[in-house]
């Protein structure tokens, strides 16, 4: 089926491959296909010389050291290795994690399953209306038996940036170990482990232009942290994660971080421009729209938007050269706007109004163009069909009728 | 998701759309659904004195099937008496715009709105069932 959708506004769900990430892949799709855990021949040490330069691309970017850098199948991988290996390896000295209420799903639900079935308690730290994590609040929230303080470097759906360098300050000071989800932060915002106290960090190739299926494990030596392996088997990754690597696949993810390493300055100035280009496009053409999630602590590559009197899926419905995301991600049958909008405190009924919009590398603005004319367009089209839109007008006051909710 | 011909018809380019006056005595109005949960429909009919549908229009906040439910009642309930478009059917309107199983909710809001509207329209004339 060909894909109608044109202009590709949708970059934090994944990224398209830099097609010089592909050009580097390709030879060990190839004749270079040995297994890089051979130790007999040129094949292995080819694909091994390969996958340790992927792995030094890596570790340069977060400034690491590649023997801390372990690859996995994804952030999600990631995310389960770092919290659940911490909580095994060290669950009968302490057992309590922090972490917050608008993590990623693979975050929360790694905690609920500790919570669930091995006897951990967890601490879900509420946001403040800027997405934010309060740090009074995380610093309050320490206690003796704190284990692990898992927060996400920039989220995924508002594009918001944690503070990690005050996060990695208090866990530190009480000796706990701090991971971060930092999918969406790689190649946007400049990481620094020893900097910013961070002892695991979950990477994936997905969302900086390299390919689908592999990321990273940053797991910090010294001090060095534990973490129990999940998969048994041969013992690669330092014991951390059995199974053959994939050449192709880490030298994909070494090649994207490569590239982030070498271009972000230049990419977020551009991606800057084509974020105020559009926001103040949209802005100056439509009111009552409301940018969700802090606007200076933020990716420039993110603007999480409500239309009020726009219902969000109508809305992507009418924009359908344009592929972005409803932000209040209602295409289920829940009816239930985004647990992220809800978090911030975003009204119900303005969490339904939300688009999410990416932009990323290969945005041009030409396309940033078309997008604002085309969303301004059905904004004013759905807004003339909306009876919200007309009481608003008429000065009557939504929130004070007595809705009957279905 | 692939949406029926019928729905994005009514969804580009949906059908008596605006307002009525909801004061005057012939106009029933019905205004049912929450923002919160993501639709909310208003119906307006305007009746004659033999209790025919001269007019009806819409406004609707809600997705493509909303939309598309509501524009199409206000097709279906003109030129029939009150009692009869009463009488619709949210899974003829469900089938008619071929919705997928978890839009159904938008064709029963749209029955609820037909029924709100002509009831509106009967307690305003003291109208008993
Ligand atoms: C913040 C965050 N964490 C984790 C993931 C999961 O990453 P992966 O698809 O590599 O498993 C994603 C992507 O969906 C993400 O945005």
């Amino acid at each position: 089926m060909k894909v109608s959708n044109n202009i590709y506004l949708d970059y934090q769900a994944t990224t398209p491959l830099d097609p010089r990430v592909l050009e580097k892949m390709i030879p060990y799709f190839n004749d270079r296909f040995g297994n890089p855990h051979s130790r007999n021949h040129s094949y292995g040490w080819e694909a091994e010389e390969a996958t340790e330069i992927a792995r030094e691309h890596v570790a340069k970017i977060i400034n690491a050291s590649p023997k801390e850098i372990v690859f996995t199948s994804g952030a999600t991988e990631s995310n389960n290795l770092a919290i659940k290996g911490i909580a095994d390896f060290y669950g009968d000295k302490k057992n309590h994690i922090i972490t917050c209420v608008t993590e990623h799903k693979c975050v929360l639900e790694s905690c609920r399953f500790l919570n669930e079935n091995e006897n951990f308690e967890v601490t879900y730290l509420p946001v403040r209306q800027d997405g934010l994590i309060d740090l009074d609040a995380l610093q309050k929230s320490i206690k003796q038996n704190t284990l692990l303080i898992s927060i996400m470097g920039v989220h995924n759906e508002i594009g918001v940036i944690q503070p990690l360098k005050e996060i990695g300050n208090l866990c530190r000071k009480n000796n706990i170990f701090f991971h971060t989800d930092c999918a969406q932060a790689i190649g946007k915002i400049k990481l620094d482990v020893d900097e910013m106290n961070i002892d695991a960090m979950s990477i994936s190739g997905h969302k900086i232009y390299g390919p689908k299926g592999v990321g990273a494990l940053y797991v910090r030596r010294k001090p060095r942290v534990r973490i129990k392996a999940m998969m048994s088997g041969g013992g690669q990754e330092r014991g951390m994660r059995s199974g053959t690597l994939s050449p192709a696949l880490c030298v994909g993810l070494g090649e994207a971080c490569r590239i982030c390493n070498d271009e972000m300055d230049e990419e977020n100035k551009r991606l800057i421009y084509l974020k105020n280009r559009f926001y103040e496009g949209i802005t100056s053409k439509c009111k009552d729209v409301y940018l969700n999630g802090s606007s200076e602590f933020r990716i420039p590559g993110n603007l999480n938007i409500s239309f009020a009197y726009v219902e969000g899926e109508s809305l992507m419905m009418g924009i359908k050269d344009l592929a972005v995301s409803s932000g209040s991600a209602c295409t289920s049958a829940s009816l239930e706007p985004s647990y992220v909008l809800r978090a911030l405190g975003v009204e119900e009924e303005l969490a339904h109004t939300s688009l999410r919009i990416g932009i990323g590398r290969f945005t041009t603005e030409k396309e940033i163009d078309k997008s604002v004319n085309d969303i301004v367009k059905e904004v004013n089209r759905l807004r003339s069909l909306s009876p919200l839109w007309e009481m608003a007008q008429e000065g009557i006051d939504i929130s004070k009728i007595e809705w009957a909710e279905h | 998701m692939a949406y029926s011909k019928e729905l994005i018809d009514h969804y580009e380019k949906p059908r008596n759309v605006g307002s009525l006056d909801k004061d005057s005595e012939k106009v029933g109005t019905g205004l049912v659904g929450a923002p919160a949960c993501g639709d909310v429909m208003k119906l307006q009919i305007k009746v004659d004195d033999k209790g025919i549908i001269e007019d009806a229009k819409f406004k609707t906040f809600g997705c493509g099937s909303a939309i598309a439910s509501s524009s199409l009642i206000t097709e279906w309930v003109k030129g029939k008496n009150i009692n009869e478009a009463n009488q619709i059917k949210n899974t003829e309107i469900a089938k008619h715009l071929a919705l997928p199983p978890v839009k159904i909710h938008c064709s029963v809001l749209a029955e609820d709105a037909i029924k709100a509207a002509v009831n509106d329209y009967k307690k305003k004339n003291r109208i008993n069932e």
